[in-house]
């Protein structure tokens, strides 16, 4: 083997899982249009087995460390372990999807297709370590997403949804794109890693940082909080994250929000190391918004899938209180909290597509009166990741906020005090979260029964999808050390300072 | 005051004009050609900078190919003026002067980052002019990846343009 071929090779292994995800994705739109419409489904399970075979090219990837085609990806432990959660959350959403679909009369090879390039496009946001790069990921994923959420054609809601989201969408990457050219302007490169001395080195010579950097890292904000979902870019969330068919939602709040968090990752606490006492504020004001603004939005919904959404915009407060801390300890927090909300968000996502029935009109609180009795061994699935979203601990979510705070407690900086007080206000939020959440629980367990509300049985797949979320839900509550020793490893690779 | 200094002014000037109409603009059409003025004005902008190739792209794909798509669409669309409906109270109280403190904030970091200076004097040209070969050098070694991720970008608009534009079965 040549020495050109060598490297050519170790590329194509270090990309395995987006290779994996992309030809399972192409297979499914070839093999489309050749099924008869009673047996799409089997394209749901080919789309499956690509995510699990993606799953095994991760596996692959971590063996193989390092940076590829040149230098633009860079596979370290840290885009290992991003991979590990975006991917299982899409193959968690696809097993849950195919009932759906059937339901409603849209099961389509499209769907699956989409589904499995957005996950290539946000494995290649996780892995990217150049600006331009990691703009390709971010528009695969939101151009992918932005289709998926209008897949339900006949309903108004669906449609309105795809549309907010695509023009708001747009304009939010013509903003990081913005930021990307300011960010070159400011130092002559694009790559992270270069940006980061370039900066080192314009403090150190000059004194002070480039006024160009200063306003990338705003622009860039504005196009990746977007992503995020984080004050005060949350308006359109609620209204997508409800039209968007529920399988779709389920994905739209776990693994996009992840592989955004990585790059602002790279690049705020990597990049942009050396201005973090500029950027610390906004993020500071930001996640006490966003926490403010989804918890107290929340109370007063009684359509539950909305509720769920605003629960995502707090959640993603939650993660913005460790963000900002930008130590290893608080990368790994990120990181942990990240795996344990994708487990219990998607799980609630999926009861609800089952729950909503056909064109999702059961939504409302008022309909899962009594599903404690009528269900049980459902109400008990959506008791549980509820309570992990409140943070109840011995669940996943509890031992994610434990260590998000403890990443913020823990930073000695002249920021200190600011710190505490993040802490304080993330812990009331959480009180006030308590209520919304115990209000499901309660009207599953107390409220007398819905009478013209008809269970009907979960399918075999999603139930799959929902025990597999439950587990991981009570085994990241219970035992964490395992993945948060992981999570410590990568933020290592990342060299913070 | 020499030449691409005026120049830049110009061509500026008008690219700014060109964007602005192109907001104004009720008829579809006239958004159009109000976005071919920004084309080319940008691409006498990239020639200034010494960017030959890029700005030659900018008239063929932009000014070229893309409007001719879109003047096409305006024509099937028979698209007629658009109906202006009453602005949001918030945004036109709070969205406004919001955009006005965004434009002065950009105006305000690209005078103190002294962008302007470098520009004009032609600093900012390289020595020797950036050829087609040092493009292509750059796209097809060093970025590679992003250029065929492109590829997969496009193919997932189309299918996603199919999808939305299908008729229901």
């Amino acid at each position: 083997m040549t020495p050109a071929m060598a490297e050519q090779f170790v590329n194509l292994q270090r990309l395995a899982p987006e290779i994996a995800l992309c030809i399972f994705g192409i297979v499914i739109m070839l093999a489309d249009p050749f099924m008869p419409r009673e047996k799409r489904r089997a394209l749901g399970w080919i789309a499956f087995i690509g995510a699990l075979v993606a799953l095994v090219g991760v596996h692959m990837t971590a063996h193989s460390p390092g940076l590829a085609y040149s230098g633009l990806i860079n596979n370290d432990a840290f885009s290992v372990l991003f991979h590990l959660i975006i991917i299982s959350a899409a193959a968690l959403v696809i097993l849950g999807s195919f009932d759906y679909l059937d339901r409603e009369g849209i099961q389509r090879g499209e769907y699956y297709a989409l589904i499995l390039f957005a996950t290539a496009g946000m494995g290649i946001l996780a892995g990217a370590n150049e600006l331009l790069t990691a703009f390709v990921g971010l528009e695969m994923s939101s151009i992918s997403t932005y289709v998926l959420v209008g897949f339900r054609r006949r309903a108004p809601v669906s449609n309105e949804a795809s549309v907010k989201y695509f023009l708001l969408g747009s304009f939010a990457t013509a903003f990081f794109l913005y930021g990307i050219a300011m960010v070159y302007g400011a130092t002559g490169t694009t790559r992270i890693d270069e940006i980061q001395a370039a900066l080192q080195n314009s403090l150190s010579q000059e004194g002070h940082l480039p006024a160009l950097s200063i306003l990338a890292l705003g622009l860039i904000f504005v196009g990746l909080g977007f992503k995020v979902v984080v004050a005060p870019f949350q308006i359109y969330a609620p209204d997508v994250y409800e039209g968007a068919p529920t399988p779709v939602t389920a994905l739209l709040a776990s693994a996009p929000k992840a592989a955004t968090f990585a790059l602002m990752i790279r690049i705020y606490s990597v990049s942009f190391a050396s201005s973090s006492d500029t950027w610390f504020w906004v993020i500071w004001i930001s996640a006490v918004l966003t926490m403010f603004i989804g918890n107290l939005a929340a109370l007063v919904q009684t359509n539950v899938k909305r509720m769920l959404a605003y629960s995502s915009i707090a959640h993603a407060g939650y993660i913005l209180v460790a963000f900002a801390a930008s130590t290893e300890f608080g990368v790994a927090a990120v990181l942990f909290y990240l795996a344990a909300y994708v487990a219990m968000k998607v799980g609630a996502f999926l009861v609800l597509a089952h729950l909503g029935q056909q064109d999702e009109r059961r939504l409302s609180i008022q309909d899962y009166a009594g599903l404690g009795i009528k269900q049980p061994a459902l109400a008990a699935c959506f008791s549980l990741f509820l309570l992990s979203l409140l943070g109840l601990p011995a669940t996943g979510g509890f031992v994610g906020k434990f260590f998000a705070f403890q990443g913020a407690l823990d930073v000695h900086s002249s920021h200190g005090a600011w710190f505490v007080w993040l802490v304080v206000l993330a812990a009331i939020n959480s009180v006030i979260g308590a209520y919304y959440y115990l209000r499901v629980i309660i009207a599953m367990y107390f409220w007398s029964p819905n009478q013209d509300y008809v269970p009907t049985r979960v399918a075999p797949a999603i139930a799959v999808a929902l025990v597999l979320c439950a587990v991981l839900t009570i085994y990241l509550g219970i035992l964490p050390g395992t993945l948060h020793s992981a999570a410590l490893t990568a933020a290592h690779t990342l060299a913070l300072h | 005051m020499n030449l691409p200094f005026i120049l830049f002014f110009i061509c500026a000037l008008l690219a700014v004009l060109g964007a602005v109409l192109l907001i104004i603009a009720r008829e579809p059409i006239h958004a159009a050609l109000s976005l071919i003025l920004v084309m080319i004005a940008l691409a006498v902008l990239y020639l200034l900078l010494g960017a030959e190739f890029i700005a030659a792209v900018q008239i063929l794909v932009y000014a070229g190919a893309i409007m001719v798509l879109f003047v096409t669409v305006i024509m099937v669309l028979n698209a007629e003026a658009e109906e202006r409906t009453d602005f949001s109270k918030i945004a036109k109280w709070v969205g406004l002067p919001l955009g006005f403190v965004l434009l002065f904030a950009i105006a305000h970091w690209l005078y103190r980052a002294h962008v302007g200076p470098v520009v004009a004097s032609g600093a900012g040209i390289p020595a020797h002019a950036l050829s087609t070969w040092d493009l292509s050098t750059e796209l097809f070694r060093h970025y590679l990846f992003p250029f065929e991720a492109t590829s997969f970008l496009i193919l997932i608009a189309v299918l996603g343009a199919m999808i939305l534009a299908r008729r229901d079965e």
